[in-house]
């Protein structure tokens, strides 16, 4: 059906079409494809080197899963942070990735473990690293006539894994700074949300880590906040506030884990 | 009467077995309010946040606001008309409620995390009760009543 109308809306949960509904004029001319139906893609699989989640499965599913809370945190806690119970029993992963918000809660840390989209369309299956899957503001490398299916993670073994909300309130908050953080054999993963028009890995804080660079103080990172994230003034919160504190959570959350935080 | 632009939908509605007529994108909340004739869900926000809409879909609590009702064929939908009388005990105690707006949300979550206690394990009832926004009370008589009726619960088992 995708590849016959490309201006249909594929909808999961619906939680976020269904915001303001009855006032929403614009979306209601808009043609839609439920994907409720398709029991198959609300699932977990486990292989030996990957964990893939289906389109369809909600944060609730992955609060509910106990091998996720051992083999991903941060997928827990992330959730747990998304609106409320009511949200998380509705909203999917695929859903967070494809709304493509630069707030999302649930793509950074999906970001900081590699994850990959993978789609289908009659042209066959395409799979695509989520660092790499945006490329502006809520664009993205989905043509139409593919349906995100699946999102895949590579299972490794982290020593560090931690994830930051700061929003106005503790729940229900849209963030005004998020930050994953992971680290394994691979390296550093430093991904932030609300900073930038997409979702993004801080290439050069990861390149800092990476090459040991002495950092004494937030201020320390600021140059390298400064090529990564473009941060804009808005109702949340301002753009030298998102800066400021990502460079203080990012110092105080490394302090005591990277040797060359000091 | 049905015409290209409605959709029946069969579902169970508390307990009993369902059918309406609606628009391709009519939300749970309006479905079950000016369709169906159940006003105890209330609309406060219409976008996900307050709660007063909340109703149980298989079993777990969403938000009815941002449920098209197409997605609930062949489900079970749950909702405050459900609730026996007694459940609300504990909260009228504890002073829960006050002008009334948000209670048949609160209530809907409450009766959902006391008939899982397993949650208790992972979540607080603060955190499990962040969806449903309360104006006037605040929270310490919701949070008590809900306390209050795990603990009456645990020592009748």
């Amino acid at each position: 059906m995708l590849a016959g109308d490309s201006s249909l809306i594929p909808i999961a949960g619906a939680t976020d079409v269904l915001v303001h509904w009855p006032g929403n004029l614009e979306a209601k001319t808009r043609s839609y494809l439920d994907l409720s139906g398709l029991g198959e893609l609300r699932s977990m699989q486990w292989a030996d080197d990957t964990f893939t989640i289906g389109a369809l499965t909600t944060y609730w599913d992955v609060i509910c899963n106990e091998q996720c809370a051992q083999a991903f945190p941060l997928l827990i806690n992330a959730a747990r942070q998304v609106g409320s119970v009511q949200i998380q029993s509705r909203g999917t992963w695929a859903g967070n990735i494809i709304n493509a918000s630069p707030a999302a809660d649930g793509v950074p840390v999906l970001m900081a473990y590699d994850a990959t989209v993978v789609m289908q369309s009659c042209e066959g299956i395409e799979e695509i690293p989520l660092d790499e899957f945006y490329f502006g503001y809520k664009q993205m490398r989905r043509r139409t006539d593919q349906l995100v299916v699946a999102i895949r993670m590579p299972r490794r073994a982290h020593d560090v894994e931690i994830f930051e909300k700061v929003g106005a309130r503790r729940a229900q908050a849209i963030s005004k700074i998020g930050l994953a953080i992971t680290h394994s054999q691979d390296g550093w993963r430093i991904v932030a949300s609300a900073v930038a028009p997409t979702i993004l890995r801080c290439k050069a804080i990861e390149t800092l880590l990476e090459e040991g660079s002495p950092v004494r103080s937030p201020d320390d990172l600021m140059a390298a906040i400064a090529k990564d994230v473009s941060p804009i003034d808005d109702i949340r919160s301002s753009r030298l506030y998102r800066e400021r504190v990502l460079a203080r959570i990012l110092y105080h959350d490394l302090k005591g884990i990277v040797p060359s935080f000091v | 009467m049905s015409d290209v632009n409605t959709m029946q939908i069969e579902f169970t509605l508390n307990g009993t077995p369902t059918k309406v007529d609606v628009a391709p994108m009519d939300r749970l909340l309006d479905t079950l309010r000016y369709a169906l004739g159940l006003t105890g869900s209330k609309e406060g926000c219409g976008e996900g946040e307050c709660g007063a809409c909340t109703v149980y879909l298989d079993g777990v609590p969403v938000n009815a606001c941002l449920v098209p009702t197409f997605q609930v064929r062949g489900c079970h939908v749950e909702t405050i008309e459900s609730i026996p009388h007694e459940s609300l005990d504990a909260m009228l105690t504890s002073g829960a409620t006050q002008c009334g707006a948000c209670t048949p949300g609160v209530v809907m979550t409450a009766c959902w995390l006391n008939r899982h206690p397993e949650l208790s394990k992972t979540h607080s009832v603060r955190e499990l009760m962040a969806g449903n926004l309360c104006r006037c009370t605040g929270y310490d008589g919701i949070i008590d009543g809900i306390e209050c009726e795990q603990r009456t619960k645990s020592s009748t088992l």
